[in-house]
């Protein structure tokens, strides 16, 4: 019995959210902060992953972040909404929504293509918005702070509060996506990945997989926006430009496809790196994070993840 | 199933990292005082601009800590205390600055923030610094919007705004009987470059309301690239252009622009001009009027504390200190006359934020630039005296600045209370010049 509870999905991501909830309270304020927004990019990357699973990878995921962002700026700045959870819960069902909409001609691309068009949008979102001098233009706008409840929590608790709340809605959204990568749908992306005619000839379409993983990755990026949005207290069209999807792509590179826990620690590596090179070197911190980069692509071409499986399977062995 | 170990491992390397990073940052001990600096360290407003101010703020921080510096400012570091400074790269757009700016604050855990040249940096940080708590000081950053728009406890800015700029090229140029019949305007799309566009096209509108205006250019920031504004501008036939263009952008505008003749056709007035001369040398096109957000580098006043400055700074650097570097001595300043005002109310012990935030509005000080007073944004907001100039050749080839005219601080910059931009609308009403 105790052996089944220890390998139950959701007992076990509920021990990991309740440990990263009380650890939140002991860790110094900054790093609370770098975790949340850890989880934010990881959000995103989580999307890429989702879209990798089925053989596709998007150099846009900027998109889906920018509208993400916006979608709780605005509703803050404009409607007057100002709900943390409320924002975030909007952002990803909106985001998915507009994923869903562009969803069916993406999803009739492949590979490069599939990128490019992707990075395509990306950009054009981004043209649009440093246009629009009614939202800040290329300057952005600050977005109020952020209530829970109707309560909106003091300067020093407000961090922690916005970690424990991205740590929930973030951790339920990974065992449902823990569920759904196990489920049948979820297998067949895998499959398409290996080789689509295939699949097609056994009855599945390419096609909705591909669509359903678009929409999915979207509503991700976006919760993923509005979580950075909220987090920054700040909001400009550089969420959508090329560089930041180039990120995500880095993210889910460095995470591999194969654990869900994983994005988050690789988000969490890039960013303490980023931030610890530009601290201690701020004339080259470009360097140190490139350096970075190309050392864990050498280092662990396929992930994390696959670093941690490699690892399990040989502990397995050993027994 | 390896996922509750996957787990294990995540949460073992989060707590690792954090006990190194953890050790870094409190390693070095709390004494003195900590200040981060944010300026351009990389990109392309680095070299005509981060750099040279960050070289003038390094100089100065030494000498203060050596106790070198002349009256008023001879007291070693901040009232005795020893300044630490931390320099933070300011590229990377405004929301990669929140978050550097957090850093520095809530990790670095620093005593104030010294930064931004940016005015979309300067839109965005004010908030924040309000929400933690941190005293922040914006030592260069144009748009006049920061204090027109908001009020902030914690921040104050020891650099006018940029209606002082255009209003006074404005002036010049009637004074000086330029022909403003028609202008033309190339500026970044953004605070800065909108701001100044729209303080400089409406005072000239206000000062000669027969001018036409023929063309509106917003090119992106760092954009480089200015073939097309350029053939614009020649084809509107505009005689005056006017451009806020800094830094990078604004050399690369100069080098493209003088081969193709824009600036023997038309009349060309740069806002913030002068900071590019050291980096360009004689490459600088000739009768350009141009400000220097400031009396600065060449338009410098004759005085004691700018002859110190401008020769400690060409006996470190090999260069005449332009713009940046004046700037960020004179946020240096401001910081310090805080801070001592500060601790002779409390007794000489460290002044909390609250008191030094509370001595700095409405501060005075000299600055080799001028009197700084800290008159608009209730305190907040400096006002300084200002200097437009032409470039000319002088007799051994060297581009150098003539026809200064000098205009007092309370002449170019609105009285407290008043927006910029309603001021001119209604014909700088009380404006002692």
């Amino acid at each position: 019995m105790s052996e089944k509870l220890y390998n139950n999905l959701l007992f076990q991501s509920i021990f990991l959210m309740s440990f990263l909830i009380l650890v939140g309270l002991l860790i110094p304020n900054w790093l609370v902060f770098v975790i949340t927004k850890a989880i934010a990019y990881g959000l995103v990357g989580l999307g890429i992953i989702t879209l990798m699973r089925g053989g596709l990878v998007s150099f846009g995921q900027g998109f889906v972040f920018g509208i993400g962002g916006y979608t709780a700026g605005l509703l803050g700045t404009q409607a007057g909404l100002t709900d943390a959870m409320l924002l975030l819960f909007v952002s990803f069902l909106f985001t998915g929504l507009v994923g869903l909409i562009i969803a069916p001609l993406l999803a009739r691309y492949r590979d490069i293509f599939f990128a490019m068009l992707s990075l395509a949008f990306s950009m054009v979102l981004y043209g649009i918005l440093i246009k629009i001098d009614a939202i800040g233009g290329s300057d952005g706008f600050v977005l109020p702070e952020s209530t829970y409840f109707g309560i909106k929590p003091s300067s020093e608790y407000a961090d922690y509060v916005l970690y424990v709340v991205a740590i929930i809605m973030t951790g339920f959204i990974s065992i449902l996506l823990r569920y759904y990568y196990d489920s049948t749908p979820g297998l067949i992306a895998l499959a398409v990945r290996e080789n689509e005619l295939r699949v097609e000839y056994l009855g599945s379409s390419a096609f909705n997989v591909a669509v359903l993983n678009f929409t999915i990755a979207a509503g991700l990026g976006g919760m993923g926006g509005a979580l950075n949005g909220i987090a920054l207290g700040h909001i400009d069209p550089e969420f959508t430009y090329w560089t930041t999807s180039g990120e995500f792509v880095f993210i889910s590179i460095l995470a591999g496809y194969l654990s869900v826990p994983a994005v988050f620690l690789a988000a969490l590596l890039l960013e303490l790196v980023r931030s610890f090179s530009g601290r201690y070197f701020p004339d080259t911190w470009q360097l140190i994070l490139g350096l970075f980069l190309i050392l864990s692509i050498i280092f662990i071409p396929s992930g994390i993840g696959s670093f941690f499986k490699q690892f399990f399977d040989r502990l397995k062995k050993s027994k | 199933m390896n996922f509750f170990r996957q787990c294990l491992i995540l949460i073992s390397s989060i707590l690792i990292s954090l006990l190194t990073f953890v050790g870094i940052s409190n390693a070095d001990g709390h004494k003195g005082f900590k200040l981060g600096v944010v300026t351009f360290l990389s990109g392309p407003a680095a070299e005509p601009f981060g750099v040279p101010a960050w070289n003038g703020g390094k100089l100065f921080i030494k000498l203060l800590n050596e106790g070198k510096v002349p009256a008023p400012y001879n007291k070693k570091g901040f009232g005795g205390m020893k300044i630490t400074a931390i320099p933070i790269d300011e590229s990377g757009g405004a929301t990669k600055q929140v978050q550097e700016f957090r850093n520095l604050v809530q990790r670095d855990k620093v005593d104030a923030v010294l930064g931004y040249v940016s005015s979309g940096d300067c839109m965005a940080i004010p908030s924040v610094a309000d929400e933690l708590k941190a005293l922040t000081v914006l030592y260069d950053c144009g748009t006049p919007r920061v204090f027109e728009d908001a009020s902030y406890k914690y921040v104050f800015r020891t650099a006018a705004h940029a209606a002082m700029d255009n209003i006074a090229i404005a002036k010049y140029l009637i004074e000086k009987g330029h022909d403003i019949s028609s202008i033309a305007g190339i500026n970044q799309n953004y605070a800065w470059g909108k701001d100044s566009w729209k303080d400089f096209s409406v005072s000239v509108k206000k000062l000669s309301p027969s001018s036409e205006i023929k063309n509106e250019l917003f090119p992106k920031i760092f954009s480089g690239q200015y073939g097309t504004e350029i053939s614009a501008l020649m084809n509107s036939k505009a005689k005056v252009v006017h451009s806020s263009l800094w830094g990078g952008d604004l050399q690369s505008f100069i080098l493209q622009a003088k081969p193709r003749g824009l600036f023997k056709r038309t009349q060309v007035v740069f806002s913030a001009g002068d900071h590019v001369m050291p980096g360009l040398g004689n490459k600088y096109p000739e009768g350009v009027i141009l400000g220097a957000r400031g009396q600065y580098g060449m338009m410098a006043p004759d005085t004691e504390l700018n002859k110190w400055f401008y020769k400690s700074y060409m006996d470190e650097y090999g260069v005449f200190p332009a713009q940046p570097p004046y700037r960020m001595v004179q946020g240096l300043m401001g910081l310090k006359m805080a801070i001592e005002k500060a601790m002779e109310k409390n007794g000489g012990k460290k002044p909390n934020k609250d008191e030094i935030a509370a001595a700095f509005k409405g501060l005075e000080f000299d600055s080799p630039g001028g009197l700084v007073q800290m008159k608009l944004g209730d305190g907040h907001q400096a006002i300084q005296p200002h200097a437009i100039g032409t470039t000319v050749k002088d007799k051994d080839g060297n581009i150098t600045v003539t026809d200064i005219v000098r205009y007092k601080a309370s002449c170019v910059n609105p009285p407290n209370g008043i927006k910029a931009v309603d001021w001119i609308n209604a014909g700088f009403p009380g404006a002692d010049c």
